[in-house]
C-alpha cells in the first residue's frame, strides 16, 4: 500500500495564484523520497496540503489510507512535520515545547522517549534553556525533536538542511537512518541535490505545481552514470589526432580535451588513453573528472519545461 | 473529542500565566487599591451611599467586572494571536485536533486567568470595605459566565486581527468605554433621564447590574434581563466561532 497517495492535487491561493496544478505522487511505506524543485515550485504547499496547514482546492490526498480532509484525525496521527521556517515560542523551555507537541497529539507523557530524542539531537544539555537563547541550528534541532515527539510513521522534512552546520546535518542523517530502520516513511524537500543522491531511495521532481518525474535514485543515477575526464594539454592542437579516434574524445578548445566514459563499465579506458596520449606526442598538464549529477537532469527537466 | 490534547493546550497556557504569577497577581491588587483610594476616598467622601450601600462597597462589583472583562478579552485574543504571529500555529493545524478543541483549550485558559484575577480583586476589596455577598453562587456563576463569554469574544478578535494594532483596537475603542459607561462606578439612576435611556443600549450595563444584584440584592435592571444579556452574548460569540470553524476564516489558508 502507498503510505502517501496524492491524486490531482490543486491549490489556488486567495490571491488567485495556482501553486499546485494537479500534482500526483505515490509514496511507498518505509521509503525515503526526496522532493526536488526550484524555489516556488510548490514543495511547501504540497506538504502543507498533506499536513492540514492548507486546504487543497481539489484532488484527494490520503495518508495511511485515510483521507487527510475527511479522516484528518487518523491521517494526522501518523504525520510528523518539520517546517521550513523556524517557528518556535521564544520564551518556552526546550523540554516543555517538545512535551507540548506530544500532548497535542493526545499522547500520554513519556519522559524516557523525550529524553532519548533530546539526547540524539544533542539537546539534552539545553532542555532547560529558553528557545530564544539557542542558535539557529539548535532551534532547528528543537523543531525536529517536536516532530519526533509523537512518534510519526510518516515524517516530512521541509528543507531541513538549509543553512545548517555540518554537525547537525550528520546528526540528522543518523536519525533519518534510524527512522528508516524502524520503517518510518520519510519525505524531504531540498535544494541540495547531493543530499538527495546520498540518502533518498527515490527522487521526485516538482516544478510549477506539477510532479515532473518520480524515479528510483539508483536507476536515475545509472541513467546519468556518465562521467567526463577533462584533460589540459601543454601545447595547443587543432584537432583530435587520428590515433585517438577510438576514444570518445571532444576537443573543447585548443588545449582542452574532454573524454566521456561510463562509470558502470568494467574498464574505463583511462589508463590506456593516457598511454596513447603520450604516444601521440601530447603532454598532459592537468586532468579533472566530473560526474553527471541529479542536478544536470534536474536542470535539464526544469529548463525543458520552461522552453 | 481529543481531551488529552485539550488538556495539553490548557496546561501549556496556564503555565505561561504561572511563570509570571507575581505580575499576574500584583497588578490587579495594585490597580484595585488605587481605584479604592481615588474613587472610594475622593468620591466616596462626597457620595455617602448609593441605594443603601456605602459607595466603597458599591463600586466593588463594577471593579471586578471591569478587570474580568478586560483580562478575559486580552488573554483570549493574545492566546491565539501569538501562535498566529510567530508561526507556531502550524502545530495546531497539523495536530489531530479540531477547531472546537483548540477553542476549549485556549478560551478555557483565558477564562480561568480572568476568573483568578476577579477573585484576587474581590479578596483585595475585603481589605478596604465591608461586604457581605447575598447570593454567592449567583455571583460566582455570573463571574464564570462573563469570563468565558469575553474570552470567546477575545478569541474571535485574536483570529480576526492581522497585527498588534488591530488586536488592541476593539478593546480600546469599544469595550473599555462601554465598561466605564456601564455603571461600574455609579448607579444609572444617578444619571439624567435621557442618559438613563441611552445607557440601556449598553450591554455591559446588564452584566454589571446583574453582578451587583448578586452582591447587594439590588439592580438597575431586572435580573432576568441580565441573565438574558450574558447568555445572548455568549451564544452570539459561539455562533461566530462556529462559522470560523466551518470556513477556516483567517486560520487555514
Ligand atoms: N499563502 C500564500 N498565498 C499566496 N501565494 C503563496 C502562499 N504560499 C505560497 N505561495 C506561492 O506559491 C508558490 C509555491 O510556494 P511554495 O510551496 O512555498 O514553494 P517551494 O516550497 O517549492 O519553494 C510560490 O510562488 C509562492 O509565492
Ligand atoms: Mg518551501
Amino acid at each position: 500500500m502507498d503510505m502517501v497517495d496524492i491524486r490531482d492535487a490543486r491549490k489556488t491561493y486567495e490571491g488567485g495564484f495556482e501553486a499546485l496544478r494537479g500534482a500526483s505522487l505515490q509514496i511507498r511505506e518505509g521509503e525515503i523520497l526526496a522532493l526536488l524543485g526550484p524555489n516556488g515550485a510548490g514543495k511547501t504547499t504540497l506538504i502543507s496540503a498533506i499536513c492540514g496547514i492548507t486546504q487543497p482546492t481539489s484532488g484527494t490526498i490520503r495518508v495511511g489510507g485515510h483521507d487527510v480532509v475527511k479522516d484528518y484525525r487518523q491521517a494526522r496521527n501518523l504525520i510528523g512535520l518539520v517546517p521550513q521556517e523556524i517557528n518556535l515560542e521564544p520564551f518556552e523551555k526546550v523540554a516543555n515545547t517538545v512535551a507540548f507537541s506530544r500532548g497535542l497529539f493526545g499522547l500520554r507523557r513519556n519522559d524516557a522517549l523525550i529524553e532519548d530524542i533530546l539526547r540524539k539531537l544533542s539537546l539534552w544539555d539545553k532542555r532547560g534553556a529558553a528557545v530564544k537563547e539557542l542558535s539557529g541550528g539548535m532551534k532547528r534541532r528543537v523543531l525536529i525533536a517536536k516532530a519526533l515527539s509523537h512518534e510519526p510513521r510518516v515524517l516530512f522534512l521541509d528543507e531541513p538542511t538549509a543553512g545548517v552546520d555540518v554537525e547537525l546535518r550528520r546528526d540528522m542523517w543518523a536519525i533519518v537512518e534510524e527512522l528508516r530502520q524502524d520503517g518510518v516513511t520519510i519525505i524531504l524537500t531540498t535544494h541540495y541535490i547531493e543530499e538527495a543522491e546520498a540518502i533518498a531511495d527515490r527522487v521526485a521532481v516538482i516544478d510549477k505545481g506539477q510532479i515532473l518525474l518520480v524515479e528510483d535514485k539508483d536507476s536515475l543515477m545509472e541513467r546519468m552514470g556518465q562521467k567526463s575526464l577533462t584533460i589540459d594539454l601543454t601545447e595547443p592542437i587543432s584537432s583530435v589526432p587520428d590515433v585517438l579516434s577510438d576514444y570518445d574524445l571532444v576537443l573543447k578548445d585548443e588545449t582542452t580535451l574532454v573524454y566521456s566514459y561510463d562509470i558502470n563499465a568494467e574498464r574505463t579506458g583511462i589508463g590506456r588513453l593516457m598511454a596513447d596520449l603520450s604516444g601521440a606526442g601530447l603532454y598532459v598538464r592537468d586532468v579533472s573528472t566530473r560526474q553527471n549529477s541529479l542536478e544536470d537532469i534536474f536542470v535539464g527537466l526544469v529548463e525543458g519545461d520552461a522552453a | 473529542m481529543n481531551w488529552p490534547a485539550v488538556a495539553s493546550i490548557y496546561r501549556f497556557e496556564m503555565a505561561r500565566f504561572f511563570r509570571t504569577l507575581m505580575q499576574s497577581f500584583l497588578s490587579p491588587v495594585i490597580s484595585t487599591s488605587l481605584y479604592f483610594v481615588v474613587f472610594g476616598a475622593a468620591i466616596g467622601s462626597r457620595i455617602d451611599q448609593v441605594e443603601g450601600v456605602s459607595y466603597g462597597a458599591f463600586i466593588v462589583p463594577g471593579l471586578i467586572m471591569l478587570s474580568v472583562i478586560t483580562q478575559a478579552i486580552s488573554n483570549g485574543s493574545f492566546g491565539i494571536y501569538f501562535p498566529k504571529f510567530i508561526g507556531t500555529i502550524y502545530e495546531l493545524l497539523s495536530a489531530p485536533i479540531n477547531f472546537l478543541e483548540i477553542v476549549i483549550g485556549y478560551v478555557g485558559a483565558a477564562a480561568t486567568k480572568a476568573l483568578f484575577i476577579g477573585l484576587v480583586i474581590l479578596a483585595t476589596s475585603f481589605l478596604f470595605v465591608d461586604i457581605t455577598i447575598q447570593h454567592p453562587f449567583a455571583m460566582l456563576g455570573f463571574l464564570i459566565l462573563t469570563a468565558i463569554s469575553f474570552a470567546l469574544f477575545g478569541f474571535i478578535i485574536g483570529i480576526w486581527a492581522k497585527n498588534f494594532e488591530q488586536l488592541q483596537l476593539v478593546p480600546l475603542l469599544i469595550v473599555t468605554p462601554l465598561i466605564f459607561l456601564g455603571g461600574s462606578f455609579y448607579s444609572i439612576s444617578m444619571l439624567p433621564p435621557v442618559w438613563q435611556t441611552i445607557t440601556l443600549f449598553n450591554p455591559v450595563v446588564y452584566l454589571i447590574s446583574g453582578f451587583r444584584w448578586s452582591f447587594f440584592g439590588m439592580a438597575d435592571v431586572p435580573i432576568g434581563f441580565s441573565l438574558l444579556a450574558i447568555a445572548g452574548f455568549c451564544a452570539l460569540c459561539l455562533g461566530v466561532i462556529w462559522w470560523i470553524f466551518k470556513t477556516g476564516w483567517r486560520i487555514r489558508s
